[in-house]
C-alpha cells in the first residue's frame, strides 16, 4: 500500500474504497464483540463462510464480523443487509435457512426475529425493535456496519475526514474554539469541559506536551468503553491526532484495560493502519504535523483510572494517585502538560469536526451536550449498550429501551456511576439524565455504568458490595480512603448479620464525610456514595436490618432461613444432590427437611427445585 | 533455568530502549511463565539498573502479576455488580468447594488457579467465568459442575 501523501489523495482514495464498499450488493453483517462472541458468534460466521462456499455465491456476497451492535441480551447478533433482517441468538445451524431464505429468497425467518417483551409481537428490521429506535446513536452508529479491522471501510464511511479538514483548515487554537462551542465535557465521569482543558494545556509553557487516552475502564458493569475500542478504534485515534495538532502533542498514549484483550488487539492493528497509510506518525497528509500513539496495557488496578494514578503507571510506578493542586494540563507526564480524556470523549471529536459545534450543541440539555453512551445491565430485559441524548429521563431508558423489569418483578432502584456512584430510588426514575441533576440526586454520570435492580436486591447488601469494591481497589496511599473503608465496611457487615446498633448509621455518615473530604484522589471521595444514597432513599431497609433482624429482600444470609414445604415437596432428591454441605435429609419419594444447623444458605436447592417446595423466611 | 533466563533476556531486548519499560515487561514475563519468577525479576533488575524492590512494588500492586507459580488452567470469576446482582457470589462458593480453594490460590495438584476480577464487560451473560480466555456464561450451579468436570477429564487424559 502506497502512503496517502496529502488531503487530495485521501478524498479520492475515499472514493475507491466507497466503490468497493458499494460493491457489495448482500452481505451479512455478525456482531463480534466480546458478548456476541461469548455466545459463539464466530462459530456462526465460519458457517456463513463455509454455507457460501459451498453454494459458490461467496464471491457475491461478504460476511463482515463487525464490532458490537450493542443489543448483548440477544447474542450473536446477525444483520442481513440489505433490508436490515435482524436475527438474534443465531447458532451456526441457523445459518443454512438464512442464506436459503433472507439472501436467496428475500424473506424473513420468523422464528429468529426479536420478539417485543412487551407487545409479544415480532420485529423484522434492526431499526424498528424499540432498543434501538429510542436511541440516538452517534458514536456507536457505525460499530455495527463496520469491519474494525478494516481502515477502508472507516474510510469509506467518512473516516479521517476531521482529520484532514482540520489540518488544511483550522488552526489549533480555532480547533479548541470550536470543541468548546460544542460544549463536549469529559465522558469519563467528572465532566470538566474538554475544550478548556485543551485551551490550558495549549497555554502551558513548554514544548513537549502529551495526549493520553483513558480506556482503563473499571467500573464493574461498564463495557461501553470497550464496545468502542472494538468497534470502532478509528474513530477513538482520530479523536486522538486532532486533539494532539490542538494542543501541539507529538506523542500520545493510550492506556487499556489488561482484561480486554480485544480492544487491544483491534486498536493495534488501528494504528499499524493508521501509520501505513501515512495518517500517522511524520507529517501527516503532508500538514507537516507529526505524531504518534503508543499502547499501555494496565495491570488490573482500578485505581489506575483514576488521571493521576493513570500518569504515574505510564510512568513505570506503581499506579498511586497524586494531590491535584498543580493540574495535569500544566504538568502530567513526566511533567510536561497532558491531556487525558476517556475513549468517548476522543471519539466524539471528529463527530463534531464534521458535523459542527452548533449541529452538536443541539443535542442533550443547557449544561449537558450531546450524546451518552451507558450499559444498562442488571434485572433489565434488554442488556446492552445504549446511547442516549443527554436529559432522557431514567424511565425511558429503563422500560422503552430496556424493556422493563424481567419476570414481571417490580423495579427498586438504579445505580448509576459504578463504585463512585449512587443508587437512584423508583420514585426518582422521572430524573433526567445529565450530569447536574445526577450529582443533585447524590449519584454521579460516571463512566456511564446503569444497573438496574429489582424488588430482590437488598440495598445494604448493595452499599456493601461496592463499599467491599472500593476498599479492596483502594491503593493505600492516604489515610481516609484505607482506613475509613474498611470501618464502614466492618459496619455494614455487622448489620447484615443482624448485630447492627441503631448509631451505626450517624457513625457511617460521619465516615462517610470525612472520607469525602480527606481523601487524596476522587476513588477515596466517591467512595462513601453508595452507602449515602442508600442510607437516604433506603433508610427503612437499614432499620429493618436493625430493628428486625429481618432482611426485606431475603438476601442477607444470617437473616434469612431456608425450608421445604413438606405439603409440596415430592422427595425427588434433586435437593439432597444439589446441597453441598449435606444440610437435606430425607427418603426418595417421602418430604425432605433442611438442617438448619449445617444449612450454609448458599440457596443452591431453590435454584434445583422444579416443584417450588422451597421458601426463604 | 539458562534457558529460561534467554527467554528473560529476549524480552528484555524488546524493551531495553523504553523509557519506562518495567510494566509492559513484567507483562511478557508474566505471560511467558505465568508467573514472575524470583530469577527472572533479578535478572531484569541487573540489566536494567533498577532495584529490585521497584520491581517487587510493581509485582505486588498490580493484580494481574503473580511471584506464585499458577495452575494449569485459569478460572477468573467475574464479579462485576451485574454479575453480582445474578448471583456471582454463590457460583463463586461453589467453585471455591468444588475445587478446595480460595480466590488467589491454585489447587494442590497445580491444575487449577482461581482468581476473581472485576467486570470483564460480557454482563448480559452474567454470572460468567472465564477459563483459560474462554467465556462460559449463564451460569448455574449444574453448569458450573459440569464445566469443572469437563475439564478435569481432560487434565487426566492429557496426564
Amino acid at each position: 500500500m502506497r502512503k496517502i501523501i496529502n488531503p487530495a489523495d485521501l478524498e479520492s482514495f475515499r472514493q475507491s474504497c466507497i466503490k468497493d464498499m458499494s460493491r457489495e450488493e448482500t452481505w451479512v453483517a455478525v456482531c463480534c464483540g466480546t458478548g456476541c462472541s461469548a455466545s459463539g458468534a464466530h462459530q456462526v460466521v465460519s458457517s456463513f463462510k463455509e454455507a457460501l462456499q459451498e453454494k459458490n455465491i461467496d464471491g457475491k456476497i461478504t460476511t463482515r464480523v463487525t464490532g458490537c451492535h450493542g443489543f448483548c441480551e440477544q447474542g450473536p447478533l446477525v444483520v442481513v443487509h440489505p433490508g436490515n433482517y435482524l436475527y438474534c441468538q443465531v447458532t451456526p445451524d441457523d445459518v443454512e435457512e438464512i442464506i436459503e431464505k433472507t439472501i436467496i429468497q428475500k424473506k424473513a425467518v420468523e422464528r429468529l426475529q426479536y420478539t417485543d417483551p412487551v407487545s409479544k409481537e415480532k420485529v423484522v428490521v434492526e431499526d424498528q425493535v424499540p432498543f434501538y429506535y429510542n436511541q440516538h446513536r452517534l458514536l456507536m452508529r457505525n460499530s455495527g456496519i463496520i469491519d474494525p479491522t478494516s481502515i477502508k471501510d472507516y474510510l469509506a464511511i467518512s473516516g479521517y475526514r476531521a482529520l484532514s479538514m482540520v489540518l488544511q483548515e483550522k488552526s489549533p487554537l480555532e480547533v479548541i474554539e470550536e470543541i468548546k462551542a460544542s460544549g463536549l465535557r469529559g465522558r469519563g465521569g467528572a465532566g470538566f469541559p474538554t475544550g478548556l482543558k485543551w485551551e490550558s494545556c495549549y497555554n502551558a509553557p513548554d514544548n513537549t506536551r502529551y495526549v493520553i487516552c483513558n480506556a482503563d475502564e473499571g467500573d464493574p458493569g461498564c463495557f461501553q468503553d470497550r464496545s468502542i475500542l472494538e468497534g470502532n478504534p478509528h474513530s477513538v485515534l482520530e479523536g486522538m491526532i486532532i486533539g494532539a495538532y490542538a494542543v501541539s502533542a507529538e506523542k500520545g498514549y493510550i492506556y487499556v484495560r489488561n482484561e480486554y484483550p480485544l480492544a487491544v488487539k483491534n486498536f493495534s492493528t488501528a494504528l499499524e493502519q493508521a501509520r501505513e497509510y501515512g495518517l500517522l506518525g511524520e507529517n501527516i497528509l503532508g500538514s507537516g504535523f507529526s505524531f504518534d500513539v503508543k499502547i499501555n496495557r494496565g495491570g488490573g488496578a482500578f485505581v489506575c483510572g483514576e488521571s493521576s494514578a493513570l500518569i504515574a503507571s505510564i510512568e513505570g510506578k506503581a499506579g498511586e494517585p497524586r494531590d491535584k493542586y498543580i493540574h495535569a494540563t500544566e504538568k502530567g507526564l513526566w511533567d510536561k502538560p497532558t491531556v487525558l480524556n476517556n475513549v468517548k470523549t476522543w471519539a466524539s471529536v471528529p463527530y463534531i469536526i464534521n458535523n459542527g459545534a452548533d449541529w452538536y450543541a443541539q443535542i442533550g440539555t443547557e449544561k449537558s451536550k450531546g450524546t451518552m453512551v451507558f450499559s444498562l445491565t442488571g434485572n433489565v430485559n434488554n442488556t446492552g449498550l445504549v446511547e442516549v441524548p443527554m436529559g432522557i429521563t431514567l424511565r425511558k431508558l429503563v422500560f422503552d429501551i430496556g424493556g422493563g423489569i424481567p419476570e414481571g418483578k417490580n423495579i427498586k432502584a438504579v445505580q448509576t456511576g459504578g463504585p463512585s456512584g449512587g443508587c437512584i430510588p423508583e420514585k426518582l426514575l422521572d430524573l433526567p439524565l445529565d450530569y447536574e441533576k445526577l450529582t443533585e440526586a447524590g449519584s454521579m454520570m460516571g463512566s456511564g455504568g446503569m444497573i438496574v435492580m429489582d424488588e430482590s436486591t437488598c440495598m445494604v447488601d448493595v452499599a456493601r458490595y461496592f463499599l467491599s469494591f472500593t476498599q479492596e481497589e483502594s491503593c493505600g496511599k492516604c489515610t481516609p480512603c484505607r482506613e475509613g473503608g474498611k470501618q464502614m465496611l466492618a459496619i455494614l457487615n455487622n448489620i447484615m448479620e443482624g448485630k447492627g446498633q441503631e448509631n451505626d448509621l450517624d457513625m457511617l455518615e460521619e465516615i462517610a464525610q470525612a472520607m469525602k473530604e480527606g481523601s487524596l484522589c476522587a476513588l477515596g471521595g466517591m467512595a462513601p456514595n453508595p452507602v449515602l444514597t442508600t442510607l437516604k432513599y433506603f433508610h427503612q431497609e437499614y432499620l429493618d436490618h436493625i430493628r428486625d433482624e429481618k432482611c426485606p429482600a431475603k438476601v442477607c444470609r444470617n437473616l434469612i432461613k431456608y425450608f421445604i414445604n413438606q405439603e409440596v415437596c415430592t422427595g425427588c432428591g434433586r435437593c439432597l444432590k444439589a446441597c453441598p454441605v449435606d444440610a437435606v435429609e430425607g427418603t426418595k419419594d417421602e418430604p425432605h427437611i433442611i438442617h438448619q444447623e449445617k444449612c450454609t444458605k448458599c440457596g443452591a436447592c431453590l435454584e434445583v427445585c422444579r416443584y417450588e417446595a422451597i421458601s426463604v423466611e | 533455568m539458562l534457558e529460561e533466563l534467554d527467554k528473560v533476556d529476549e524480552i528484555i531486548e524488546k524493551y531495553i530502549h523504553d523509557e519506562a519499560p518495567y510494566v509492559p515487561l513484567l507483562h511478557d514475563i508474566n505471560s511467558e511463565f505465568r508467573y514472575l519468577p524470583k530469577e527472572a525479576l533479578k535478572r531484569v533488575s541487573q540489566r536494567l539498573e533498577v532495584p529490585l524492590s521497584h520491581l517487587f512494588n510493581l509485582a505486588t500492586f498490580y493484580k494481574c502479576f503473580s511471584l506464585e507459580p499458577r495452575g494449569e488452567n485459569e478460572v477468573q470469576v467475574c464479579m462485576g455488580t451485574a454479575c453480582h446482582v445474578k448471583g456471582s457470589p454463590r457460583i463463586l462458593e461453589r467453585i471455591c468447594h468444588k475445587l478446595q480453594v480460595n480466590p488467589g490460590e491454585t489447587t494442590e495438584d497445580q491444575k487449577f488457579t482461581l482468581e476473581t476480577v472485576n467486570c470483564v464487560g460480557a454482563c448480559a451473560l452474567g454470572p460468567l467465568v472465564i477459563i483459560n480466555d474462554k467465556y462460559e456464561g449463564r451460569l448455574s450451579y449444574k453448569k458450573i459442575d459440569k464445566l469443572l468436570e469437563g475439564y478435569h477429564e481432560e487434565n487426566n487424559k492429557s496426564s
